[in-house]
This record gives C-alpha cells, sequence and structure tokens, in this order.
C-alpha cells in the first residue's frame, strides 16, 4: 500500500514538473546570479555593505562562482583576487 | 445513428492508426533506433534535458498540446453535418497529426533536440526561419483574441462557472505553496484541489455571476474580456512556479476526469445523433465545406502549434527514441479522442433536429457553448447528474483550457516583442511590462477591432486563426519531408498531408478575404492578406527546398 502511494506520489511529482522543469531552474539560477553579485560586490568595484556576512561564505562559493563566470561567457575569472580556476 | 458506434468506431479508428500505421510510420519512415542516444542523455542537464518516463512525457505532452481549440473547431464544424467532421478528426488525426507530431518530435531528437523554428532554418533556409516567426505571433494574437471571447461567452453562458473558475487560481497557489515552501508531497495536495474545485462548482450553482450590462458602454460579454485580458496582463508577469505551473498541472487533472466522465456518459447513454450526416440546408452565411472544413478544425485533427511543443520541451525529455512513436503519436490521438468527444456532444447532446437546427442557426453559432450545452445532456442521461452541474462541469473545464493557453500566448508574445526589442536596439521594449503591455493591447485590438465590436472579434477570426495554424503545421511538415529526403527515405507520407494542407488554406484564405472584403472589415483584409503572402511564400519555400533536397538527395537511409 506505502509503496502503491510512493508511486503514484512520484508520477505526479514527475508530471508537475517535467512542463516547467527548465523554466523554474532559470528563475533560480537568476536568484543565484544576482546573490553572486551581492557576494562578490566590492571586487567588482561596487560597495557592499554585507561584505562581513559574506566574507566567510567565499570558500564556499568557489563551484558556484565558477559556474557563474563560465555562464557568463568569461573561461576564466574576471577577479584578479579571486581566482577559482 | 447511435453515438456509441460512433465513439466505437473512431476510438476503434484511433487504436487501429497507433497499432499500425504509427508502426510502419516508425520502422520504415522515421527508423526509430532504440539504441539512438537521445538529447536527453547526451546533454543531460538536470534542467533541460532530462530523460523522463514516458507515461509522464505523454501526460504532459498531452495537456500541453490539448486545449480549448478541438473543443470550439469541431463544435463550430458540425454545422455542416456530423460526417464530415467526424471523417476529418478521425483521419486528419490519423494520417495528418501523428505522422506531423511525431515527425516534429522525432526530427528535433535528430538534431539534438532542436526547435521546428531553428530546424526551419538549417534545413530549409533563413527565409523559412522569418516567416515561421511572422506566423507564431499571428497564431499567438488570434489564439488570445479568440480565447478571451470564449471564455467570456461561456461566463455569460453559464454565470454558475465564473466562481469554480477564479477559486482555481487560488488552489494553485495553494498547491505551490505547498510543494515548494512546505516540500509536501502531491498526492493530498492534487485530491483536496480536485476536492475543493468540484466543492466550488456547487457554490457556483448557488452563487452565480453576473457582470452588470453596459458598464463602459459594454456588454457583459465585452466587460469580461477587458477583465482576461487584465488577468492575462498580470499572469503572465508573474513567476511561472507561482501560477502557470500548478494551474496546469491542476487543468491536467481535470482533463482526465472530465474526458473520462463524457466518454463513459456516452457509454452508459448511448444518445441518438440527431443532427444529419450531412445538412442538407445549411444556414446562408455558411461557407463551403471544401475548403473551409480543414481550417475550421485545425486542433483536434492536425495543429501546427503540436510541433512546437514536441520540438520544443518534449524532445529534450524524450528518454529513448522509440519512445517518440507513444508520446507523439499517441499524444496527437488523445487529443483526437477530445475532438471525437466534442464531435458526438455537438450532434446528440440535443433532443430533435429541431433543436439542433435551433441551435445552427448561424456558422459562427456553434461553440464551446454548443458543447457545455450538448455534453451535459448526454452526461445528464448517462450518469443522472443534474444537467445544471454538468454544464458547469464541462464550461470550468473548456474555460481553465482556455485560460492556462491565453496565460501562455501572452508570455510567449512578451518574449517575441522583447526579442525584437534587443533586435532593433529598442531597450524598451526590453521591459517586462512595457512588452506584455503591447502584447496584450494588440490582442485587444483585435478582439474589438474585428466582428461587430464588444469584444467579439475572437469567433469572426476563428477561420483565419485555423489557417494560420494549418500554415504552420504545412511549415513543420515540409521541414520533415525536406529532412527526410535529405535522409533519402520516402516522403510520400509527409509531403501528401502538406500539400493537402496548403492547397486547402490557400483556398480557404481566398473565400475569407472575400467575405472580410464584403464587410469592408480592413483590419481583417489586412491580416487575411498577410497570411495569403506567408501560405503563397510556404508553398515557394516548400517547392525550392524539396527541389534542392532532391539534388543533394546522397546519404544513405541511416
Amino acid at each position: 500500500m506505502r509503496a502503491t502511494f510512493k508511486t503514484v506520489q512520484d508520477f505526479l511529482s514527475e508530471f508537475y514538473a517535467a512542463p516547467y522543469r527548465s523554466a523554474v531552474a532559470r528563475a533560480k539560477r537568476d536568484q543565484d546570479d544576482l546573490f553572486m553579485l551581492m557576494v562578490f560586490a566590492e571586487l567588482l568595484g561596487v560597495e557592499n555593505p554585507a561584505t562581513y556576512y559574506t566574507l566567510e561564505l567565499q570558500p564556499l562559493l568557489y563551484d558556484r562562482f565558477h559556474a557563474w563566470h563560465t555562464r557568463m561567457g568569461m573561461e576564466r575569472s574576471p577577479l584578479d583576487h579571486f581566482r577559482c580556476c | 445513428m447511435n453515438a456509441i458506434l460512433l465513439a466505437v468506431v473512431g476510438l476503434a479508428a484511433f487504436a487501429i492508426g497507433y497499432g499500425v500505421y504509427s508502426r510502419f510510420v516508425a520502422t520504415t519512415i522515421y527508423r526509430l533506433d532504440p539504441n539512438f542516444k537521445t538529447p536527453s542523455h547526451e546533454l543531460e542537464d538536470g534542467v533541460d534535458y532530462v530523460p523522463t518516463n514516458r507515461f509522464v512525457l505523454w501526460g504532459h505532452h498531452f495537456t500541453s498540446v490539448a486545449g480549448a481549440a478541438p473543443i470550439v473547431g469541431p463544435a463550430i464544424a458540425v454545422i455542416w453535418g456530423w460526417l464530415p467532421a467526424f471523417l476529418w478528426v478521425v483521419l486528419g488525426t490519423i494520417f495528418f497529426a501523428g505522422v506531423h507530431d511525431f515527425g516534429a518530435l522525432w526530427a528535433s531528437v535528430r538534431n539534438r533536440a532542436r526547435s521546428v523554428g531553428a530546424l526551419t532554418e538549417d534545413i530549409v533556409g533563413k527565409r523559412a526561419r522569418s516567416l515561421f516567426m511572422i506566423v507564431i505571433f499571428l497564431v499567438l494574437l488570434m489564439v488570445n483574441a479568440v480565447f478571451a471571447i470564449v471564455i467570456a461567452n461561456l461566463f455569460v453562458d453559464f454565470p454558475s462557472s465564473v466562481a469554480p473558475t477564479w477559486i482555481v487560481i487560488a488552489v494553485a497557489l495553494v498547491v505551490g505553496y505547498l510543494l515548494y515552501r512546505r516540500g509536501v508531497g502531491l498526492l493530498w495536495p492534487s485530491v483536496g484541489a480536485l476536492v475543493v474545485l468540484y466543492l466550488f462548482l456547487g457554490v457556483g450553482q448557488v452563487l452565480p455571476i453576473s457582470l452588470p450590462d453596459g458598464v463602459f458602454g459594454l456588454a457583459p460579454n465585452g466587460l469580461w474580456v477587458i477583465v482576461l485580458f487584465t488577468y492575462a496582463f498580470i499572469a503572465s508577469l508573474l513567476p511561472v512556479w507561482l501560477l502557470l505551473q500548478p494551474r496546469d498541472y491542476v487543468n491536467g487533472l481535470q482533463l482526465f476526469i472530465g474526458l473520462g466522465i463524457l466518454y463513459l456518459a456516452i457509454l452508459l447513454a448511448n444518445p441518438t445523433v440527431v443532427a444529419p450526416a450531412i445538412n442538407p440546408n445549411p444556414p446562408t452565411d455558411v461557407p463551403p465545406l471544401v475548403p473551409l472544413l480543414f481550417v475550421t478544425i485545425a486542433c483536434g485533427a492536425i495543429s501546427g502549434f503540436h510541433g512546437l511543443v514536441a520540438s520544443g520541451t518534449t524532445s529534450k525529455q524524450l528518454d529513448k527514441e522509440t519512445d517518440a512513436r507513444f508520446v507523439g503519436y499517441l499524444g496527437s490521438s488523445g487529443e483526437g479522442a477530445l475532438a471525437l468527444a466534442t464531435v458526438i456532444a455537438c450532434t446528440a447532446g440535443f433532443a430533435s433536429l429541431g433543436d439542433w437546427e435551433g441551435v445552427y442557426s448561424s456558422f459562427a453559432a456553434g461553440g464551446a457553448s454548443t458543447f457545455v450545452q450538448g455534453g451535459a445532456a448526454i452526461i445528464n442521461q448517462g450518469l443522472g447528474i443534474p444537467t445544471a452541474f454538468a454544464a458547469t462541469l464541462l464550461s470550468v473545464m473548456v474555460v481553465l483550457f482556455a485560460a492556462t493557453t491565453m496565460d501562455t500566448g501572452v508570455r510567449l508574445q512578451r518574449y517575441i516583442i522583447q526579442e525584437w526589442g534587443t533586435i532593433y536596439n529598442l531597450p524598451v521594449l526590453g521591459k517586462g511590462w512595457v512588452a506584455t503591455g503591447l502584447a496584450v493591447a494588440a490582442c485587444v485590438a483585435l478582439a474589438f477591432g474585428a466582428g461587430e465590436g464588444g469584444g467579439t472579434g475572437g469567433l469572426v477570426i476563428w477561420p483565419l486563426f485555423g489557417a494560420t495554424n494549418q500554415l504552420l503545421a504545412g511549415l513543420t511538415l515540409l521541414v520533415i519531408t525536406v529532412f527526410l529526403r535529405k535522409l533519402g527515405r520516402p516522403t510520400i507520407y509527409t509531403l501528401l498531408p502538406m500539400v493537402f494542407l496548403v492547397v486547402m488554406t490557400v483556398m480557404a484564405l481566398f473565400i475569407q478575404l472575400g467575405t472580410f472584403w464584403q464587410q469592408q472589415n480592413w483590419l481583417l483584409v489586412s491580416m487575411g492578406t498577410l497570411i495569403l503572402i506567408a501560405a503563397i511564400w510556404v508553398s515557394l519555400e516548400s517547392f525550392s527546398a524539396f527541389y534542392r533536397a532532391r539534388q543533394g538527395a546522397t546519404q544513405p537511409g541511416d
């Protein structure tokens, strides 16, 4: 019985997600890009009042930062002080 | 003639079409390869390219292509009698739509899941790509204008459908919230959403909502059109996960239930088809059956819009190439089944021939309301559900289809306008609300500029919408045919439907242009001329591309 419920649940979830998977993922990625900009704002010359709080997040963001600059069409990190690759 | 016979013959024909003809097409023409690495595997990214279970993908594809159009078209076309509509729906689905949808999916999968628009440029040429963009924009423009008046008319004819329709927005928002913010599984929210929806069908009976006459000098239909476009403006600017995604989902569930109820009622009630097989005395304003039948019923027989869906999202998620037959061909058969149910509802849902003739008193008299009226009578006979409740159920089903299509249509138009803003360096068009405003304004202008005013333009342009949609289908078939030719495979199975569609569309456009000219409706004359030029252009491109492919068809079959 439980297995049947799980199968139905999974089927409905796929049916729900499939048509809009791409649009939702894009929206999430746009938000992430904005967040990335906020975190690295001062490195781009924009004053960022949240520096103190965001600095400690940097080690956690290397991979995402790398994905971001690649997506923006830059093969290498654009920031001299922040090399991820 | 009894309705069960019509339903059984039609559904059996679809089953044979799928079992025999689609198998023949899959093995002989498209030559599906179970070992071919599909783009969902080759380019898998968890976002666009995701291998998906074929049943889920079929459900997604079917609900994306099935809208209000396979209801409105057949509901108008039975004015020529039930036989022409029945034959075109059944044969069109088997030999035209199935091959078209299946082919668009296959061609896209074989070309790294590129859209039909991109394939047009690659396979046929740049001019054809430009033509493709124009035709898509026109289809979207007309879809929105048409569906606004379809919904408005249903709200006026069945005021009990207003409350359940709008409550779906709240239900969708709650489902979206529970899923994304609370991480709740979908089973219980789905059950809850359907329970609330069906409860509100009852609430709608007790609290029917009608708009007052004469506000801003408009009849209630016109006022509803304004309300609907205001809603569409707001909805298309919201993130898709917030409203469009859960609405589509609830709508999909409702489609399966509504269609199931209707077919079950037909089987239990076995109503008599009171309409004549071929109407010997059609009203004076009814245009000739050939060619207008073939553009009046577009979706439900063949529709260019399906090619966009098949090569847009579906092809990126196809797990195995052999699944293309199940997803593409059977997806179009599902829509054929909806159109078949409409033909039966609009010809067997009346007590007598006199009643039927009373409703079908002029060409545009039939439509979604006739489907609701006839279908509700059959549900009442078959399942004992009160006619008024059944009518509310069916009208909500049609309204939800049309509204979801409008939401998507306005959003897609916005994207096209924003793209033009980039191409022509007009940054102001890049702003979401400006582009959406322009898209909505164009639709409103068409809705109020055509016909007799008051927002009723949509139904007047229905055959023009059908012609444009068939033109899009013709273009897609052209792309598939040229691709087949380049591979050195048989082309007759896609070439013949393409030639037939283009010839019928051009003939229908000439007839419609004559009518618009006599009515001195210059807006429609301009639009019709634009579409006619596009149709002739398609014919020339077809000839030229096919000739070039014939010259260069040196590649072996595989």
